[in-house]
């Protein structure tokens, strides 16, 4: 049976990327940020949300994609995440979109490398595809921690 | 549940805790009144209110108890080893009921019948109960306790007071009800004022020393109620029937026991509505920050008096709220007595236990936490540490075991040892049983030190107990103290030597979300550093910012009265700039910040040092758990986030500290103080053929463990990526061997087994080469004053460090030979092309 599913959509360099609605707290405006050293480079900073102290992950970094223009602001996705919030970092917020479970299909195997475990797989929209985003592997910054611990 | 039911529960388990202690306590003083009544009034305070509330079995329970407590107390048996077991399973038996009743509201369908029998039979030890009138205390309501004791019938009435005359009787009514009207606090607001004994009134005192004679005291208190405003003790004294003395130093006594119960004075509180209390007030000084911040820019003299009005009342509220979530770490370790003396008796040993800063206060919520853990330890530290008394005699030891808890603040930190003079830890087992267990490779085995065999008995499924105890022994234990310890950001450390004893010491933060903390600034960074670790702050301007950093082969040190500091640059440690040493020279100042990580002292320099701050510690998340540096995040003044650094991580990375550093039990006060002299800290490690050799640890930057997988090669040279960069490596076993040796060996990697490299990165003359030992050894610091000549080249000289003959790398040797020996293999390459 078709599921209607609702998509939060952003889009990076020329992508449409969407997270599932249920995960994402909220959507901000551009916070500004406390860089960490020694953090690996995907992760852009801290930034106080209301009080809270909140981990921005860059997704363009994260998904390997060109660096953001300099003169570009990024917007703010906050992720509820198992270890509390986590901001995904995107260049522009698009529509909330509804899907059906029909129109999904997984990745191509051509698309390789570390972007494959991110991307659960596309829906087929009228006009773009909508890349569906692992959130839980988004925030993960694991990898490149243990390059961290190395140090 | 039903409140009053609630109430009874937390009230009686709450008892029964102290009841623990308090048995275990009678058995070394059999003859304490004090606590004998204690525990009576705990176990009738409980029969009462079960026997009120309608739980039949718990009573039952009591009664049989306290039965056997009333003939204790009266002396008419003695205190015996049994009767205190009999007692104590009596504890644990009242325990299960509750929370039976705590789980279904029942008191269950257990009846106990085994137990009262025995508790009844306990009654009666087989000789002729002796009359020891002389210690009966007297109750105020003393007909109360004759029902409650049947047995003792009419031997409850101390002779003292003489066959009971009417006036004596009116003066015990009048006393009993005269309680209320006498105003005293304590009296009107405990639970057990019936069973409070008449000793606590001033005229019942006074009687009972034979200064006053019973009737005199009843006409005094019919005096008193028929309305004299005066104090029973005045109108004695001025009847002139006792002196003025007398009645001071009773009521100095009576003063005492007022004291002693507390409970009018305090209240039960939900430690979620503290948890709240807690967060609000950590928002409330941020708050305050920023607005102290903001009227710092104002001239404005009313909104100047009012933020400093506002700071103070701030911190005052915030250091009271944090006190309501301190408590002492009594509260864990009086459970020990009897944990202890429950495991010794079961495996037949004898143990003495001693504690240490009992008072030390820590956040309820931390020693929630502790409380297994540091249970488990004792527990182990009795079945297995210590011996059987005939093997401690065999041995030449006291056949009773000692066991040592100890607990006092240091640093910021609450500092738990526990420490027994047993056995010791047995490393060789320790390492065939993890072999055993497939814990750890054999290869590993052989590489790891006596240090790293004791941390294995933390890895899950381990336990070396030959036989499984009914207490411990079964293979989740240590592990699950590592985890706990862990969960709330402690350590846990064990020593142990053989024969000696074992030391476990524990150390947690007092994470209590609010430190007081130094705000710097390195390369346009804030960062905060606690100030507990912030030993002085020190500015060198002018000609001292080149002169006084001074270059011990090329590591930065400053002379602070007449003492090195290795000194960083936090820049440098944090990745932000790379040769900050002569970025530094070129300032016309340089801040630098002494700190302490654990007993190092080191400076750490910083571009700018502004205000301290209290500052709400926030954790990072777990993704960046991983980066050592960092204790956590906090909001500053402004509304920005600034990272605080973890001085200890910090000292580790750069290598101050060292993770492996040893102090074995047999350390005493002495050989610290020799250790204060000896000046060099030495890196000891295995080099080819399990030589012992040592580099100073000055010009060691980094201990690193590579996997073969990650060596490329490069030329002929073995290399890695390290940080961005190249790191030639050099392998000791192949500079220092023979050459025929070293030809035979050829170039492949294959040789080196699978298991990780073991490389010192050295920082030598600017030039970073990384060193390919066999095994790490230790760190030390020693004297080293004992040399002799080389003994081989590539070593400086021999030298004598901790009593054993060490041989001394040279470094600039070594890479001599390095190059060297490259073209040695580049011919040999090319003949075997």
């Amino acid at each position: 049976m078709a599921q209607p599913h609702q998509f939060c959509t952003f889009y990076l360099d020329k992508f449409l990327f969407g997270v599932e609605l249920q995960k994402v707290q909220e959507v901000m405006r551009y916070l500004e940020m406390t860089a960490i050293p020694l953090a690996p480079d995907v992760v852009s900073g801290l930034m106080n949300l209301r009080g809270q102290i909140v981990m921005a992950v860059d997704l363009r970094r994260r998904l390997e994609l060109p660096n953001r223009p300099a003169d570009m602001l990024p917007m703010n996705v906050v992720i509820l995440s198992a270890d509390g919030a986590v901001s995904l970092l995107v260049d522009k917020i698009g529509d909330v979109v509804e899907v059906d479970d029909d129109s999904f299909e997984r990745p191509p195997e051509t698309l390789q490398g570390k972007v494959r475990e991110l991307i659960l797989g596309v829906h087929k929209l009228d006009k773009h595809l909508l890349h569906v985003l692992d959130t839980d592997k988004a925030c993960e910054t694991a990898p490149s921690l243990e390059a961290v611990a190395a140090k | 549940m039903d409140d009053l039911i609630k109430e009874f529960l937390v009230e009686s388990i709450e008892n029964l805790d102290r009841l623990d202690s308090e048995l275990v306590k009678l058995e070394s003083d059999p003859s304490s009144e004090d606590l004998l009544s204690s525990i009576f009034r705990t176990i009738h305070t409980i029969k009462g209110s079960c026997g009120f509330l309608g739980f039949g079995k718990l009573e039952k329970v009591a009664h049989a108890g306290e039965s056997l407590l009333s003939l204790l107390r009266d002396g008419k048996i003695p205190l015996t080893a049994d009767l205190t077991s009999g007692l104590l399973s009596m504890v644990d038996a009242i325990r299960t009921i509750l929370s039976e009743i705590q789980a279904s509201g029942q008191d269950g369908k257990e009846d106990y019948p085994e137990l009262i029998e025995n508790l009844n039979r306990l009654q009666h030890p087989g000789q002729k109960p002796e009359t020891k009138t002389s210690r009966e205390p007297k109750t105020a309501d003393s007909s109360k306790k004759r029902q409650t004791a049947p047995k003792k019938g009419e031997d409850g009435v101390a002779p003292k007071l003489g066959q009971p005359s009417p006036a004596r009787e009116k003066a015990e009514e009048i006393v009993a009800a005269s309680q209320e009207s006498d105003g005293s606090p304590a009296a009107t607001a405990t639970n057990d004022k019936k069973h409070r004994p008449l000793s606590g009134k001033i005229g019942g005192m006074l009687v009972e020393r034979g200064l006053v004679n019973p009737d005199v005291l009843a006409r005094a208190l019919v005096e008193q109620a028929e309305g004299d405003s005066r104090r029973v003790g005045e109108i004695l004294v001025s009847v002139g029937s006792v002196s003025k003395e007398d009645v001071q130093a009773a009521i100095r006594t009576q003063d005492g026991a007022r004291a002693n119960s507390a409970a009018a004075d305090t209240i039960r509180v939900d430690v979620h509505l503290l948890d709240r209390l807690m967060n609000l007030v950590g928002e409330l000084v941020l708050t305050r920050n920023q607005i102290t911040q903001f009227a710092g820019r104002q001239s404005d003299p009313v909104l100047t008096n009012s933020t400093q009005q506002l700071n103070l009342l701030t911190s005052e509220l915030q250091g009271e709220v944090m006190k309501t979530r301190m408590q002492p770490i009594s509260n864990v370790f009086d459970k020990f007595p009897r944990v202890v003396r429950d495991v010794a008796k079961g495996c037949g040993k004898q143990v003495l236990i001693e504690m240490e800063g009992k008072e030390t206060e820590l956040d309820k919520s931390l020693l929630e936490a502790i409380k297994d853990p540091l249970t488990h330890i004792v527990r182990n530290s009795v079945d297995h540490g210590i011996e059987m008394p005939d093997q401690r005699v065999a041995h030449g030891k006291r056949p009773e075991g000692h066991l040592k808890l100890g607990a006092c603040h240091e640093g910021g930190q609450v500092v738990i040892e526990i420490k027994d003079d047993g056995a010791g830890i047995d490393t060789v087992r320790v390492k065939n049983k993890a072999l055993e267990r497939g814990l750890i490779t054999p290869q590993q085995g052989t590489q790891m030190s006596d240090r790293e065999l004791l941390n294995l008995i933390f890895l899950p499924g381990f336990s070396t107990a030959e036989k499984v105890t009914n207490l411990s022994g079964r293979g989740v234990g240590m592990d699950v103290v590592k985890t706990h310890i862990d969960r709330v950001n402690g350590t846990v450390d064990i020593q142990s030597s053989p024969g000696k004893g074992t030391a476990i010491k524990i150390k947690i933060p007092l994470t209590l979300a609010i430190v007081r903390a130094v705000i710097v600034q390195a390369s346009g960074k804030r960062f905060a550093i606690p100030q507990v670790s912030i030993q002085e702050l020190v500015r060198l301007d002018g000609d001292r910012v080149r002169k006084d950093i001074e270059l011990v082969h090329g590591v930065p040190v400053y002379r602070m009265r007449g003492k090195l500091l290795p000194v960083i640059y936090l820049s440098q440690e944090l990745g932000l700039i790379m040769d900050a040493r002569s970025e530094y020279e070129k300032n016309e100042a340089i801040n630098l910040v002494v700190l302490q990580a654990d007993d190092h002292i080191f400076g750490l320099v910083v571009d700018e040092i502004n205000d301290s701050e209290e500052i709400v510690v926030k954790p990072l998340g777990k993704q960046l758990k991983g980066i050592k540096v960092f204790a956590g995040a906090t909001i500053m003044g402004d509304g920005k986030v600034s990272l605080i650094l973890d001085v200890v991580g910090l000292a580790q990375s750069a290598s101050v500290l060292s993770g492996v550093r040893d102090r074995g039990l047999a350390d005493n006060p002495d050989e610290l103080l020799e250790k204060e002299i000896k000046k060099y800290a030495f890196l000891l490690f295995a080099g080819p053929g399990d030589s012992r050799m040592a580099l100073p640890l000055a010009i060691v930057a980094r201990l690193e463990e590579f996997p073969v997988s990650h060596v490329e090669k490069s030329g002929n040279e073995w290399v890695i990526q390290y940080r961005g960069k190249i790191l030639p490596l050099i392998r000791l076993a192949r500079v220092l061997e023979e050459r025929r040796v070293r030809v035979r060996q050829a170039l492949s990697l294959a040789e080196h087994d699978s298991s990780p490299l073991q490389v010192l990165v050295c920082n030598d003359e600017g030039e970073t080469i990384g060193i390919v030992v066999e095994r790490i050894l230790d760190i030390v610091e020693d004297r080293a004053d004992v040399q002799s000549p080389a003994s081989r080249a590539g070593v400086l000289y021999s030298v004598i460090i901790n009593e054993r003959v060490t041989e001394l790398l040279d470094i600039p040797a070594i890479k001599r030979f390095s190059i060297e020996n490259r073209s040695l293999q580049t011919e040999h390459a090319e003949v075997s092309n």
